[in-house]
């Protein structure tokens, strides 16, 4: 140990490198990741009709959720692999737990109630899976084969399936590419790829077929949303009048009409960048958009430098996820993508899903900063 | 494994996996560039579009909720209705001296520090124009008071919305239910444009069970408002339809004396109308006030109804599981002569105890020393379990379950409330899956006279005990008789019955026994046949709740309350023409014939004898 610690200060010399290397914090990620909440913060003030209790609460759950990261940044990585299988287990059981528990009350359920606090299965599955679908194809060499393939896509499927059961659409969706992900870095061939998108297109009448009704109208308002303005078309007529009036340059902060006059819905969760793009206007957009970009770079960047298999593979698709996350909300919200309950990562109110996603980064740093050599 | 000898190639994987990053990056920036391009079309292309839009927004669609429908028993009166409650609300652009006006109306109103301060929160969060509470409900004083100042208090008024309010609270809770404020997981499931501007939705019972008939559907006003949101004009009106009106087959009257009756006990009693099937009494004790839960019932107060040890929400006539104990014996009865195991006539010995050939055990009759020799309707009139003991075993558990099966034993009854339970009528599929145990013959034995696994409902009971009274025609209870509706009156539940073939003579049987078990000098529940001008049939029952060892004496008075024997009643009357079922359960009640019979005897004479025409 003693001669490890030794090495490392030959290595960084300057006393705030140590320092740094010590709480294993990635600072650019960390830079990135503060800009991002404090735009949330900024933005739901307005979108929240200046209620400094809304910005209270949010703050405290964002201070929780980077806490829990830079525990997690402190964790080796190996201990994720080690735990992968049993992490993925619990989740599983603890969904199926809720499916049950939600029968017993007739209702769609999504939490375990702890007491101190409701707890979402499905959180946790969406760190879980990538870690599972990671260990099992780095015990093999790249690319994996076809029956790995196999297993793993089993892997990928019986989770969604149970959360898609909820029904939570959205958070099926990212737990799918999550483990997808993991498929496509691991080097899943192209053809298979196009094979399965091919198959994806031949399956659409059946899960079509599968969908709730209220499903069904989210995609069926996508197609054409003026044919029901009172009722489902209103989030996407609404949402896109905000968006084009904001124009290039934006109304300015608390400058929002539609959501100030409650003309938009959920202005503070799911539907936050139509405020955004009111506000700040196409240049605001594009800004936010780069800052995620610059996240999702250096979280790439961070996969490319890791130094195992399950490392790269869990935070390569770790990445990814987080892109399909910020491509399906902005997605719907200016109506290219059907209406799914997915929050725009890091900038939406909510205490859920900013946990798990600074969970994730810090998973991330804890690849990143926990390196046996250079 | 053919892993453990294939070398990994690092420098090849490695390549491989930057190359999948660059392209995953690739296609992550075309993905952007693609969202990109749209918020161009939406903000540079359309803008004009969209800004010209957004002023147009000031034509806005206003939501007109429905009134909800009322709720009335078969007589008429009302279970569930909407009455006015009037809030005071300050509109503070038309205020001059906003604090003084506040201080103003703390002294006039009795206004307490807390509500000024929960206003002002409010205030600073609405715009000046926007109408906000004061006062959520006021009561008579405050607003005789505010009527005479009003003239000294511009921009302050007195508003009036309706809600939801059950004038007999506790008595029908179980059955009424309750509305509550709709929530966020209702939310997701309800048909947005139709609750659009509602509060409030059906949480329990009734107003659970009818809630698109009480609901009413949704009008709206497109109304024209300036860019600050205030109201210029309405363009266009379309009437909401209100909720349909639902008349119930229940006598609230005879539901207040089965409940009155029931006091002291926790339990359920259930009647139903034998020519129709509707249920007129669906009493669970103890009840609930549904009041609280319509405008949000504290934390504190909820969880007392929780954690109360009597289960108040528990709705014991619609989910209680009791062994119906002797009250089964009458089914038991008839399937013995369905099935020939048995004639009426037949005597059977009872020493006080049975044992299965080969078995030392003894199953014992409550009467210790025996019945002697007894025929069915002795054995029904005095409850004697020896006899069915033997009946039980010459049948055999595969009929006797088929037979009660046909009664609605093990089944829900389709009462039209959300909930029911099933109940439990063990076969012996049923043990092997769910306890991996062949069936027993004792088991057999005690199913015979309601007890072991088998569990009913009470309206499981109040079901089968009107097929028996209806000679065999077995009717789907059900509570809403008519729904009343701006377009017409149309019936409530699905009238659905079934048939089940049973001898006329064999029935007879066993109802002459279950008249006896009334009006004869043995009968077990011969306390209730005074002053009365007609037959009732009925049967005790006595369910354990704590077993019995073998050599044991049950001793009431030493035993604590709540481990008591529950007691039971079934009956019907008048026998020569059966017009009402009753089934009366008291947990921990001891005794059917002493506790349960008399509960019965006073809700079928006020059927009866009362006032009421029908």
């Amino acid at each position: 140990m003693k001669t490890e610690t030794r090495h490392e200060q030959f290595e960084a010399p300057s006393v705030l490198g140590t320092f740094l290397r010590k709480l294993h914090i990635d600072i650019p990620l960390f830079i990135g990741l503060l800009l991002a909440c404090l735009l949330s913060l900024i933005i739901l003030y307005s979108a929240g009709s200046q209620d400094m209790d809304v910005l209270i609460r949010q703050s405290g759950r964002v201070g929780l959720a980077f806490f829990l990261m830079i525990l997690l940044a402190h964790i080796d990585p190996y201990q994720f692999k080690r735990y992968a299988t049993i992490l993925f287990s619990m989740g599983i059981l603890l969904l199926i737990a809720v499916l049950i528990m939600g029968q017993i009350s007739m209702g769609a359920q999504r939490w375990l109630d702890l007491g101190i606090f409701r707890f979402q299965p499905s959180e946790m599955i969406k760190l879980t899976t990538p870690m599972m679908i990671a260990w099992y194809l780095a015990e093999y060499s790249m690319p994996p084969k076809a029956k790995q393939l196999f297993i793993a896509s089993i892997l990928i499927i019986i989770p969604t399936l149970l959360i898609a059961k909820q029904p939570d659409l959205g958070t099926a969706l990212l737990v799918a590419s999550s483990g997808a992900g993991v498929l496509f870095f691991a080097g899943l061939s192209w053809w298979i790829m196009g094979g399965i998108v091919a198959f994806l297109a031949a399956l659409t009448p059946i899960i079509w077929h599968f969908m709730h009704d209220y499903q069904k109208a989210r995609v069926l308002t996508l197609l054409n949303p003026e044919a029901d303005p009172l009722g489902r078309g209103y989030h996407i007529i609404q949402s896109k009048i905000a968006i084009g009036s904001g124009g290039i340059y934006g109304k300015g902060w608390l400058g929002s009409t539609q959501s100030e006059l409650e003309f938009l819905p959920e202005s503070s969760t799911d539907f936050i960048f139509a405020v955004f793009a009111e506000e700040f206007g196409l240049l605001g957009c594009l800004g936010l958009l780069i800052l995620y970009l610059l996240i999702i770079a250096r979280c790439m960047y961070i996969a490319s430098q890791a130094q195992d298999t399950f490392s790269r593979l869990l935070a390569s698709s770790l990445a990814f996820t987080f892109f399909v996350y910020v491509f399906v909300n902005i997605g719907m919200v200016i109506g290219i993508l059907p209406v799914v309950g997915v929050p725009l990562p890091l900038i939406s109110y909510g205490g859920t899903s900013i946990v798990t996603l600074l969970a994730g980064f810090g998973i991330l740093m804890s690849i990143h900063t926990h390196k046996k050599f250079r | 494994m053919v892993n453990l000898y294939a070398i990994k190639d690092h420098i090849l994987e490695r390549n491989l996996f930057v190359r999948r990053i660059v392209s995953a990056f690739i296609v992550i920036s075309l993905l952007t560039t693609g969202l990109i391009v749209r918020l161009m079309y939406l903000q540079i292309v359309g803008h004009e579009h969209y800004s010209s839009l957004a002023k147009d927004n000031s034509i806005k669609i206003v939501p007109l909720v429905p009134t909800r429908g009322m709720i009335y028993d078969r007589h008429g009166k009302v279970l569930a209705e909407n009455t006015p409650s009037y809030s005071l609300e300050i509109i503070p652009e038309q205020v001059t001296d906003i604090d003084d006006t506040l201080h103003r109306l703390q002294t006039l109103l009795d206004v307490s520090d807390e509500e000024i301060v929960q206003y002002q929160k409010l205030r600073k969060r609405q715009k000046r124009f926007v109408s906000s509470p004061l006062l959520l409900s006021m009561n008579d004083e405050q607003l005789a008071k505010f009527a005479v100042a009003r003239p000294y208090f511009p921009g302050v008024d007195i508003h009036r919305q309706l809600v939801r309010h059950y004038p007999y609270g506790d008595l029908a809770a179980h059955v009424v239910g309750y509305v509550g404020r709709i929530n966020e997981a209702e939310m997701k499931e309800l048909p947005i444009a139709e609750y659009r501007g509602s509060s409030h939705i059906g949480k329990l019972g009734i107003e659970l069970s009818y809630e698109n008939d009480l609901h009413g559907k949704t009008g709206y006003a497109e109304i024209e408002t300036n860019v600050q949101a205030r109201l210029l004009n309405t363009l266009n009106e379309v009437n909401p339809q209100p909720g349909s009106n639902l008349y119930l087959t229940l006598d609230i009257d005879l539901q207040k004396t089965a409940y009155d009756a029931l006091a002291g006990f926790n339990g359920a009693v259930v009647a139903v109308d034998l020519k129709t099937g509707g249920v007129l009494v669906f009493v669970s004790r103890p009840g609930f006030d549904p009041n609280p839960f319509v405008m949000g019932i504290s934390n504190d107060d909820y969880e007392a109804l929780q954690s109360n040890e009597n289960q108040p929400l528990y709705n014991r006539a619609l989910r209680g599981l009791y062994p119906p104990g002797s009250t089964v014996k009458p089914f038991v009865a008839l399937a013995g002569l369905e099935y020939e195991a048995i004639t009426a006539d037949q005597k059977l010995f009872c020493p006080g105890y049975y044992q299965l050939p080969g078995v030392t055990h003894k199953y014992r009759d409550w009467k210790k020393g025996g019945h002697g020799a007894v025929d069915m309707n002795q054995a029904i009139t005095e409850s004697c379990d020896v006899y069915f003991y033997r009946l039980a075993a010459t049948l055999g558990i595969d009929n006797m379950v088929s037979f009660m099966q046909k009664f609605g034993f093990g089944e829900k009854t389709g009462i039209d409330l959300v909930g029911e339970k099933t109940g439990l009528l063990p076969t012996r599929e049923w043990k092997r899956e769910k306890k991996n145990q062949a069936w027993y013959p004792g088991e057999t034995l005690i199913t015979g006279i309601g007890q072991g696994y088998l569990q009913v409902t009470p309206i499981q009971l109040a079901k089968a005990i009107a097929g028996l009274a209806n000679q065999g025609k077995i009717i789907t209870p059900f509570l809403v008789d008519k729904v009343v509706s701006a377009q017409g009156t149309f019936p409530g539940a699905a009238f659905n019955y079934h048939n089940v073939t049973v001898k006329t003579e064999d029935v007879n049987s066993v109802i002459a026994g279950m008249v006896n078990v009334v009006h004869s000098a043995r009968g077990t529940a011969k306390g209730i046949n005074k002053n009365i001008s007609y037959q009732i049939a009925g049967k005790t029952g006595t369910a354990q709740v704590l077993g019995i060892k073998q050599n044991a004496k049950y001793d009431e008075d030493s035993i604590d309350f709540k481990y008591r024997d529950h007691a039971l009643f079934v009956s019907f009357a008048p026998v020569d023409d059966p017009k009402i079922a009753v089934v009366v359960i008291a947990e921990n009640g001891g005794h059917g014939g002493s506790v349960a019979a008399p509960i019965a005897g006073q809700v079928i004479k006020q059927y009866l004898e009362g006032n009421h025409e029908n």
